[in-house]
């Protein structure tokens, strides 16, 4: 940054002679760093700076407000009583097998769906235009809207059960969102369908930006389509993946609105993710040391997953 | 680079900062009182502060729920901007007060006479440390049967008195085709209705040692077995939809004539209220069986809090018109509640409110006002939601028999005490 202001310093000597002009050249040099200074100021604090605040209160005692005397890692220690209850389940245990069931599902099902909707727009095919915005739009529902919704058409006395109960078909039996050990994947078939259309239309850009010449050339040497894509197009849409990977696991992470709006928690609170279980005991149970070290705990988790993922990745790409 | 960039940020965050000037005429008022009644409810205490010159201003709470509103309020009183006022509910109250963040309302207090006309059960919560910090609006009790007349008078059942003549007459509904008990289950009101089946099975004297002292001898003993028991015949009651239901879809329930009862605070009034149903007529409101005599309470209270000097005149007439009788008295004909102070005229409300008031002062004169565990006048919320973790997990079969609900009930406790 710097280098580039002293030559051009250097190019315009004259300027130098007045002080008015070094003035506003030493404004120039300062302006991009003043503008970004507030942006970076928001993030060294407000990320970086309460990311340690957390870890600083998880091993405090803070019950309703913050104390900040060190007491140790008492917090930790109470999470990893409750991660081995198994019978009968804690919050804590039920809210990381949820984590584990959801993210696995709603990642792979948002990338298998999405990938295989946007080979199918792909075949170049009459009406995409209009295609395309309908798989996408469920995106722009905030997660609260898609939960609310969902929660009625999935409610057994008002939604699908019932409309096909006035249709004739009164043996159709579908009370997953009432069911404790159910209610889970009603989250996922929720958040599946809001993510996947956005997913598919980041296949798509990939799709579209994969060399034509390429697909000729296989198509020439006898490739059949399903080869030509196992072989070629997919291990070509590998950026693809890691961005889709990014987005859905950090969607993943921040479900709490989704399961609140669908579920309000579950039955017995069978439906938490670490999320609610984070907001619950720091905000509505007032064990903040608590709430914080399962916070911590679940940075690290996504760390631990997310970190090795884009090093691997990142690392090949000068190759 | 690094240091240019830090003294852009100082110049930059110096143009954020910008003095307000301060209306010493005006009460701030953090609430999540906006559903239409409430609301109006709450205009009579507005129109009130205004006639004497005093202007109100609502500190806006994204969301609808008490969790916002309280999410809200840590913030700003980390940050030192304290309102004049906040709804605030049971041990949250005795919390902000140990912070040392609450003001004194003790002047107000003797010139009002609210140490004799409140209640004193009300006054653990209102009164830290000899200091009177919060101005109680109102005294909801739980222990409360709302059933639907026309359907009562169909199968024709009666007052039910005792917990076994309370199921005989979820038989005859379950018999006559009508879904015998509405219940959300949601694990507050699942709470909230063992909260009436504890109190119902043990007796007063038992609820308050499990309860309200948390006496761990009770809470592992027969007693409470039974009473999860009890609990667990209730629920066979409910249709299979009630998991995740909100409590007003339940009252509508009752109201509409699809199930016969719903055991709820008396809230629930209100939304009988707001259907146009008359006491007697419509509905009845009957104490849970075998709780007669007893008052289960939560109260909203107005908590005040150390605000500066020049805003403390201001405090001082948002506490005295909170707890005037003439605003007692309307604001809780339109709640559903029943006044905080005992001494105020029931010629307005119906015969249930008429009922309630009654209630309350009996319940205080003989000590047997108590405070509901659910709804966090039990003990402080981190116990109050182990219990309703514990209740919610029992009804929905995580928690499979009585024996391993008191062994669980005790050592979730245990573990957030």
């Amino acid at each position: 940054m710097s280098t580039v202001a002293t030559s051009q310093i250097k190019l315009t000597p004259e300027h130098n002679a007045r002080p008015g002009a070094s003035m506003r050249s030493r404004l120039q040099d300062a302006l991009p760093k003043i503008v970004l200074a507030p942006s970076f100021a928001a993030t060294v604090v407000f990320v970086y700076g309460f990311i340690l605040w957390t870890i600083y209160l998880s091993f405090t005692n803070s019950k309703t407000f913050p104390s900040y005397a060190l007491t140790g890692p008492r917090a930790y220690q109470r999470l990893w009583r409750w991660t081995f209850e198994s019978d009968p389940p804690s919050s804590w245990y039920t809210s990381i097998i949820n984590m584990g069931i959801f993210g696995f599902l709603y990642i792979f099902i948002c990338l298998a769906l999405g990938l295989f909707l946007a080979i199918l727009l792909d075949q170049k095919i009459r009406g995409e235009g209009m295609l395309r915005p309908i798989y996408l739009y469920p995106m722009a529902l905030s997660f609260i809207v898609t939960g609310v919704a969902w929660k009625w058409f999935l409610d057994p006395g008002l939604g699908l059960e019932q409309t096909m109960h006035q249709w004739g078909w009164t043996s159709f039996h579908f009370d997953w969102i009432k069911n404790k050990d159910f209610v889970i994947y009603t989250v996922v078939i929720a958040g599946v369908w809001q993510a996947s259309g956005f997913i598919m239309a980041m296949f798509l850009a990939g799709l579209r930006g994969i060399d034509g010449e390429i697909m000729k050339a296989a198509q020439i040497d006898g490739a059949t389509t399903f080869q030509l894509y196992r072989r070629i197009v997919i291990p070509l849409l590998r950026p693809v993946f890691l961005s889709a990977f990014i987005v859905l696991a950090h969607l993943a992470i921040k479900s709490y609105d989704l399961v609140v709006a669908l579920t309000s928690g579950g039955p017995g609170g069978s439906a938490w993710l670490p999320s609610n279980f984070m907001y619950e005991y720091t905000f509505k149970r007032n064990e903040m040391a608590v709430g914080s070290a399962s916070a911590v705990i679940m940075l690290m988790a996504i760390t631990a997953i997310i970190v090795p993922y884009l090093y691997s990745e990142l690392r090949e790409k000068p190759r | 680079m690094l240091r240019k960039l830090l003294i852009g940020t100082a110049l930059a965050s110096g143009l954020v900062f910008a003095a307000h000037a301060e209306d010493v005429k005006e009460v701030q008022m953090l609430h999540w009182w906006t559903s239409g009644g409430e609301a109006a409810a709450l205009n009579v205490l507005k129109e009130d502060l205004s006639k004497e010159g005093y202007a109100w201003k609502d500190v806006p709470v994204a969301g609808g729920g008490g969790d916002a509103a309280m999410t809200a309020l840590k913030a700003m009183v980390a940050a030192g901007n304290y309102p004049t006022a906040s709804q605030m509910l049971g041990y949250t109250v005795l919390d902000y007060a140990a912070a040392g963040v609450m003001g004194d309302l003790t002047e107000t207090a003797k010139k009002e006479g609210w140490d004799k006309s409140v209640p004193a059960a009300l006054q653990k919560f209102s009164v830290y440390d000899g200091k009177w910090v919060a101005a109680p609006v109102n005294v909801h009790s739980v222990n409360w049967l709302w059933i639907n007349k026309a359907v009562m008078d169909k199968i024709g059942g009666t007052e039910p008195k005792t917990f076994d003549d309370f199921v005989a007459l979820l038989d005859k509904a379950k018999a006559a085709g009508v879904i015998p008990l509405a219940l959300g289950g949601q694990n507050w009101q699942e709470a909230t209705m063992f909260d009436s089946v504890v109190l119902s099975t043990g007796g007063p004297e038992f609820y308050k040692k499990a309860f309200n002292d948390l006496d761990e001898e009770s809470l592992k003993s027969d007693t409470m077995k039974k009473s999860f028991d009890n609990l667990a015949k209730l629920v066979t009651y409910v249709d299979p939809n009630f998991s995740g239901r909100d409590w007003n879809l339940a009252t509508a329930m009752v109201i509409k004539g699809d199930a016969l009862v719903q055991v709820m605070g008396d809230w629930a009034k209100g939304e009988f209220n707001a259907a146009k149903k008359t006491p007697g007529t419509d509905f009845l409101c009957y104490r849970f069986p075998g709780t007669d005599g007893s008052v289960v309470y939560n109260s909203d209270m107005f908590g005040m809090f150390n605000v500066p000097d020049d805003r403390k005149a201001a405090q001082a007439a948002l506490a005295t018109a909170t707890l005037s009788k003439s605003f007692q008295s309307a604001f809780n004909v339109v709640k559903g509640s029943v006044p905080a102070r005992t001494d105020v005229p029931d010629t307005d409300f119906d015969a249930c409110g008429k009922k309630g008031i009654a209630d309350l002062k009996a319940a205080n004169d003989g000590g047997t006002l108590f405070g509901s565990l659910a709804q966090g006048y039990g003990a402080p919320p981190a116990v109050a939601n182990a219990y309703k973790d514990v209740v919610s997990k029992f009804v929905h079969g995580q928690i499979k028999t009585s024996d391993e609900a008191v062994t669980e009930l005790v050592k979730a406790i245990d573990d957030a005490k």
